[in-house]
Parts: structure tokens; sequence; C-alpha cells
């Protein structure tokens, strides 16, 4: 839990260059912390275009043969983990492209139900403090089996961006950048998608309380 | 971001905000609107605080681990490319 937010994704400059020759000299070591911190995230994300999760974990290991053979000739005009979730999200679209589920976008969404606001635009059903709970590790684990649950029903647009800048720990810049999103678009999606979810930890939380 | 001028946030403005506070994407003037409103407010604070917890709960979903049979397939297509590569 302590993750977040850290530099746990792949470094800049010359720390890039670096694991670029390292993986061109065949560096197994190299290529293991790279698929430890990418490989589970890029499936969760692809899972959510293909039908199956076998078919997720296809798209993904088609990804990662893609930016090995494209490694001699990578010019480092985007960070390799740009360029990973670029071919990614690439191929799980083709691949998905039939199935693709499509959730109507509710628009205008609100990050909190408008009858729980008074005329005044102040809480008359205000947020139950739940904080001390999500401290319970049990409770913690079942939490994270909800928002998982709570993602994959999240609209693929708001999905994408929850599951790179969340879960991934990508920065804005990098998200917007693999998904072609402008910031304030990125951020609209993000806020949707980070309400959804509190949303369903607090009716979780609420039939607790009850 | 949106600009609300001359008057105080209401918590309902507040709560569409969290995203653009936490991205510091608010201008310095709505920025400081947003931590007055906060600082007078159990309520936005409070859903600040959740809005964090659902972040870090998002995040937790990474720490999931490779298994150890993912793990060996995708050396295995590690080694066939380095033989495989000139």
């Amino acid at each position: 839990m302590q993750r977040h937010g850290q530099a746990r994704v792949l470094g800049q400059g010359n720390d890039e260059a670096a694991l670029v020759e390292r993986l061109l000299a065949g560096d197994e070591e190299a290529f293991v912390t790279l698929i430890r911190q990418h490989h589970q995230v890029m499936v969760r994300l692809a899972r959510s275009y293909v039908p199956s999760e076998a078919v997720a974990e296809d798209v993904v290991q088609e990804t990662w043969l893609a930016l090995l053979r494209g490694l001699p000739s990578f010019e480092g005009r985007s960070s390799v983990k740009t360029w990973l979730y670029a071919i990614l999200l690439n191929r799980a679209r083709t691949a998905g492209l039939k199935e693709r589920r499509q959730t109507p976008v509710e628009d205008p969404e609100r990050a909190v139900d408008q009858a729980r606001f008074d005329r005044s635009g102040s809480w008359s059903s205000p947020p139950v403090p739940w904080e001390e709970e999500v401290e319970d590790r049990v409770r913690a684990e079942r939490l994270t089996k909800s928002v998982q649950i709570a993602i994959d029903q999240l609209p693929s647009a708001q999905r994408d961006v929850l599951t790179l800048r969340d879960v991934e720990g990508m920065t804005a810049a990098d998200a917007c950048q693999i998904l072609g999103l402008r910031q304030g678009h990125q951020r609209v999606l993000l806020h949707r998608a980070r309400s959804r979810l509190r949303n369903v930890l607090e009716a979780e939380f609420g039939e607790n309380i009850a | 971001m949106r600009v609300y001028r001359r008057r105080r946030f209401t918590c309902q403005e507040i709560v569409e905000l969290v995203t653009d506070y936490l991205d510091d994407a608010l201008t310095r003037r709505d920025r400081r609107r947003f931590e007055t409103h906060l600082s007078g407010c159990d309520h936005c604070t409070e859903f600040l605080r959740q809005m964090r917890t659902t972040i870090v709960l998002s995040g937790s979903l990474a720490d999931e681990d490779l298994s150890a049979i993912r793990q060996s397939e995708l050396l295995t297509l590690f080694r066939r490319w380095c033989l495989d590569s000139p």
C-alpha cells in the first residue's frame, strides 16, 4: 500500500538507456524486473478489451515480444514504459474489436449524488468516516476485491485512465501520452472513475454500519 | 480549470474538484479557496480522505505477484528472443 506515488516505474534518462542496453545484452534480471512491475497491470488493462483472461495473457505476451523486437530500433523519443503501454493498448483494442463492451456514457456524471446536498450545496447526507476500518487488514483485503470488481465495471475510457494513474501509479503526463488524451479530459475521466469507486466503497461500509 | 468567482466553494463543488486538487491543477487562488473550505468542513475533509484511500486501494492491486509459471514462460520468451536476435 505504501507503494503508491513512489517511482516504481521505469527510470528516466540514463536509467532508461541503461535498461535498454541491459535488455539488448540479454540481461535476464532486467527483464524479470520489468515483467514483475508491469505484467499484471497490463493483463488487467487488456482484460477489459478482450473476452477472456487467456486472450488477455496472449495479448500481453505478444506485447512483450513486440517490445523486445523493437528494442534495437528504440530511439528513446518516449519512455520505454509509455511505449510498452502504447503497444499493449493498440493490440488489446485490435484483438477485442468485435467483443468490446460498450458502456453508455451517462452525462453529466457527478462525483456524489446531488440528493446528498441541500439547496445551498452543503452536505445534507455527509460521508460516514471509514478511515479506521480500512486500516484493518482483513477488511482491506475484502475492499481490494470490491475495488477490483468496480474497476472492471467502469466505462472503458475511465478504466484505462484509472488503471494507468492509480493502479500503475503513472504520472498524468505519461497517461495522457499513452491514451492520447488532453490533461483536462484525463482528469475528468479519472475523477469520475475514482468517484465511482468511492461510492462503491461507501456502499460497502454503509452496509456494515447499518 | 473552472473558475468560481467571488464566493466560497460549496461542498457540492468541492467534491468535483478533488482530482484537480490532488493533481495540482487548480489555480493558486482556487487552491486556496479549496483549502479554506476544507479547514472549516469536516465532511469534505472526510470526503478527501476517502478519495485518497480509494486511490491507495487501487494502487494495492498492482502488488499482485507474478506467478512463477508465468514468469518462467516469459523468461523462455526472452531467451528465445536473445537467441533469435543478431
